[in-house]
């Protein structure tokens, strides 16, 4: 249980071997060489080498998830860069990317560098989103030419909206020059006001002051329309309304440099989990209606969202623990995320189950240019091996992250990540 | 219209040896002559006198060309446009003796213009005039020192110079418009 | 002489007309090479240098230029003026027409100003630019530098580079090379190119060194501070970085390309100092260039009797 370093040699035995990048699926071992890929599929297995039964089981590449928040540095207590890749890996996560609303925030080329630099003594890679304004002011453009060179992979003031139209398009318009994805989390503040769940007929009911969808809609709407205009990359994050799913319907008919995410808990869950006033369900953008819910898992099966990211947002008990208003908004995410997804996609919806891998894996990679051959000789290794029919129910000691802020504790989900492998380490739950 | 030949191609050449000999002798040091060609047929007139008197001395004068465009009095009359080549001067005039050519002095007026603007390039030491045609009929106080013929003429009458190094042939005429 | 009464800017400029400016800027270039630098062409013509917006260096030119023509020069700024006291445009401008006057050399920050101009007085009127317009004299002189340095437009790969959208330079140069059969590119922040600015039959391109390999000739423009503030450039070694004439970057192209800059220069952002004082630069030519120039479209729109074909 836990992280240890890989041996020698590790051969994965009799497992059904999923390839999301070839679109195969095959039966057999795959062995891991010093922590690169070393053979797949039938081979001559090498004379000592570790084995793992893995008959029953699927082995796949490891997920990629485009949001998390690690929240170093500046709230340490919270999440650092190690303890979030432990909890990383319990999900199956390999790969993640770190949004830069960190305290101080990810606004110069110094703490790209920064990040980079701690990255490399972390057991997965990471890599850092840039914000797009100084300190996520809304007014001065990052650098973002030389946070590119230091490693930005995208750019991003999530958290908080680029509420500025003008400030948008500037921002949209010099990340061409990267060729980089603007990401924004979109938002009307205005719109929003003191709303801090789903303005329907739950919040009604609740008394509590309620968020529209229109506050992202009409966001989403203008980002669409401007990244037309000005011809640059734009990726929607959790998109959680109906409305927001059908404008990107609509601008991706014509524009293929826009993509979207949606998190687990925006397609497992709906507004009426609310009504016990649960602070681990607030979340931005809030859990919206039942309705909601099925037309973004419509958008997932049609494509019109691209890939699942968690949002994965680590609050300490003091920040949860308090009246719903005060509480801080998001929850954890990474190590419940197959399990809720597989449960609501594959087995309630009927999604099949590579098209669900390819949405934690070479979708996500596509979007931000990572490669995703991880299947072919001499790669590092970047494996996961998950039970996907395993029913079991999430609870305290599944978290690997600092934090414990998740509404999924106690609840059945089905399909658990049991061992997963990279940068030379192996993770096992 | 009537064309009458006052000089042909042999009668240029006599007439510029000529003016070189006598350049040659009201002088006792040739080496302070510049000669300043006025665009446009003075330039190749004041070449061919160069090589003259280089072969008649041993000695190569500096040789420059004038535009006296900028320096016109009829500015506010008419404007012109200023040769292309313009202008070339590349050495100071103080202390020399500057010889002017062009091909016919007339109503003087071109040499005023040409000594107004020679003083933006130095104090010459003496300033000489040599055309190849004289026509009379000067509006100014100007005569010329060196001169390749006289030709009395009435208005309305045009001497037209023609060289070999612009217009294929030597060759000086006097038109007269027919009543 | 020229077609066109007034120069207001290059947009639709005839090119013959351009040529015979360039051409008597050449001629103007030998005056300000004499030992004394003068001709009475433009005696007893009166010229009002009318400035609006600040500017010591166009109108130090305009005015050298005006006084080697031995033209009379009258100054007018706006801070000491009466336009503080609240006298309106066309009346400060009737004003200065009533006391003879014939030519206006004006300066404005406001688009169209000139133009405007042209309705209250009857002066010549010439454009030393408009605002986010034209600069019509800086673009001729950019033209006269590098037909002096290659002998030619026609076919010259020209790239402008910088803050396109706020510089009436890169605007009347685009118009003036267009027109005489130059490529032009532009480069810069996207955000600082307007969007369609490919209406006026340019190619843009964001990659630097690609652009550096292309051109013949690259025309570095002044990144205004001002601009730093509002968002618009994130900071002075970002731009270095990205769109800095820098030497490294120049030695790694080891190519021959002149390198021009309409000044004031920002030594150190949108363009090194060795680079500006190097061999490739045609900076100062630009300056000298531009008294010429300006003296060759004082003469030709002053200069002679306007005939009655004249608007």
């Amino acid at each position: 249980m836990g992280l240890k370093r890989l041996g020698k040699n590790l051969v994965l035995k009799n497992g059904t071997i999923m390839d999301p990048y070839h679109k195969k699926t095959i039966h057999g071992d795959v062995w891991i060489k010093d922590g690169t890929i070393a053979g797949v599929g039938e081979f001559k297995s090498p004379k000592s080498s570790e084995t793992v039964d893995c008959k029953g089981k699927v082995i796949t590449h490891g997920f990629c998830d485009l949001h998390v928040h690690f929240r170093e540095p500046g709230r340490e207590d919270k999440e650092t860069l190690q303890t979030g890749s432990l909890a990383a890996m319990a999900g199956g996560f390999t790969r993640v990317c770190v949004m830069p609303n960190t305290n101080p925030p990810l606004d110069s080329p110094e703490s790209i560098n920064f990040i980079r630099e701690k990255a490399e003594d972390c057991p997965i890679h990471i890599h850092p989103i840039g914000a797009v304004t100084k300190s996520q002011n809304g007014n001065d453009l990052t650098e973002m030419g030389l946070m590119h060179q230091e490693g930005a992979v995208a750019f991003s003031d999530d958290g908080l909206p680029i509420q500025d139209g003008a400030m948008m398009r500037i921002a949209l318009e010099y990340a061409t020059l990267m060729d980089v994805p603007i990401i924004n989390h979109a938002e009307d503040v205005c719109l929003r006001a003191e709303g801090v769940m789903h303005e329907g007929k739950v919040s009604t009911h609740l008394g509590l002051p309620g968020n529209p969808d229109l506050a992202e809609s009409a966001m989403v709407h203008r980002d669409l329309e401007l990244a037309e205009f000005t011809g640059s990359r734009l990726h929607v994050p959790h998109v959680s309304s109906a409305k927001a799913v059908h404008h990107i319907q609509e601008m991706k008919q014509k524009n293929n440099k826009v993509t979207a995410e949606v998190t687990p808990h925006h397609i497992f869950f709906n507004d009426d989990a609310l009504t016990s006033f649960n602070t681990h369900l607030k979340v931005a953008p809030p859990i919206r209606t039942e309705k909601d819910r099925k037309v973004l898992i419509q958008a997932v099966r049609e494509g019109i969202i691209d890939c699942i990211a968690t949002d994965h947002a680590p609050h300490t008990i003091e920040d949860k623990e308090t009246t719903f208003d005060l509480a801080s908004f998001g929850m954890i995410g990474l190590e419940s995320c197959f399990g809720a997804v597989n449960k609501v996609l594959v087995d309630q919806e009927g999604l099949p189950l590579e098209d669900v891998i390819a949405l934690l894996t070479t979708k996500p990679r596509a979007i931000m240019g990572f490669d995703s051959d991880l299947f072919t000789l001499g790669r590092a290794a970047e494996i996961n091996v998950i039970d996907t029919d395993k029913e079991w129910t999430f609870e305290r000691e599944h978290v690997r992250s600092r934090s414990i802020n998740s509404p999924f504790f106690g609840e059945p989900l089905k399909g658990k990540v049991e061992l997963t492998i990279s940068c030379g380490m192996i993770f096992s739950n | 219209m009537s064309n009458q030949v006052l000089m042909d191609a042999k009668a240029v050449d006599r007439s510029i040896t000529r003016l070189s000999h006598e350049i040659l002798e009201r002088t006792d040091s040739p080496e302070d002559i510049v000669l300043i060609g006025i665009h446009n047929r003075g330039v190749p007139i004041a070449s061919r006198i160069q090589a003259k008197l280089q072969e008649l001395s041993g000695v190569i004068l500096d040789q420059g060309s004038l535009d006296i465009t900028f320096h016109r009095d009829d500015f506010r009359e008419r404007l012109v446009m200023p040769q292309v080549k313009g202008t070339d001067i590349s050495f100071s005039l103080d202390e020399k003796v500057v010889i002017l050519v062009d091909d016919v002095l007339y109503t003087g007026r071109t040499i005023r213009a040409a000594l107004d603007e020679l003083n933006s390039f130095g104090r010459a030491a003496k300033v000489q005039l040599a055309v190849l045609v004289d026509r009379g009929h000067r509006e100014l106080p100007i005569k010329a020192d060196y001169v390749g013929k006289n030709v009395p003429t009435h208005e309305g009458e045009h001497v037209s110079v023609n060289l070999k190094e612009t217009d294929e042939t030597d060759c000086v005429s006097l038109i007269r418009a027919k009543e | 002489m020229l077609q066109q009464k007034h120069l207001l800017g290059l947009e639709g400029y005839p090119g013959d007309d351009i040529q015979a400016i360039i051409d008597t800027a050449f001629n103007f270039r030998e005056v300000l090479d004499r030992p004394i630098k003068k001709v009475p062409s433009l005696q007893g013509v009166t010229i009002v240098n009318l400035f609006f917006e600040n500017s010591t260096r166009t109108r130090i030119s305009f005015e050298l230029a005006q006084k080697r023509l031995s033209a009379d020069t009258v100054n007018f700024t706006a801070s000491s003026s009466s336009l503080k006291k609240g006298e309106s445009f066309k009346d400060t401008a009737q004003n200065i027409e009533a006391m003879k006057i014939d030519a206006v050399v004006m300066r404005h920050p406001t688009p169209g100003a000139p133009k405007h101009l042209t309705e209250f007085i009857d002066a010549i009127i010439i454009n030393a630019g408009d605002g986010t317009h034209e600069h019509p004299t800086q673009a001729i002189l950019d033209m006269v530098s590098l037909h002096e340095r290659f002998g030619k437009l026609k076919g010259l790969k020209v790239a402008i580079l910088g803050d396109i959208s706020h510089s009436r330079v890169a605007l009347s140069n685009i118009y003036g090379l267009i027109t005489m059969g130059a490529d032009v590119t532009l480069c810069g922040p996207p955000n600082l190119i307007p969007p369609f600015i490919h209406d006026l039959d340019v190619t843009v391109n964001y990659n630097l060194d690609e652009v550096i390999d292309w051109a013949d000739a690259l025309n570095v423009l002044r990144i205004q501070r001002e601009r730093m503030g509002l968002g618009l450039v994130p900071s002075t070694r970002e731009y270095r970085a990205m769109f800095g004439i820098t030497q490294e970057r120049l030695e790694h192209h080891k190519k021959e390309i002149v390198i021009m800059h309409p000044g004031p220069m920002n030594r150190g952002v949108e363009i090194d100092g060795s680079v500006a004082d190097s061999d490739q630069a045609i900076i100062l030519d630009q300056v000298l260039n531009g008294v010429a120039s300006r003296m060759a479209i004082l003469y030709l729109l002053c200069g002679g009797k306007p005939s009655e074909e004249d608007v």
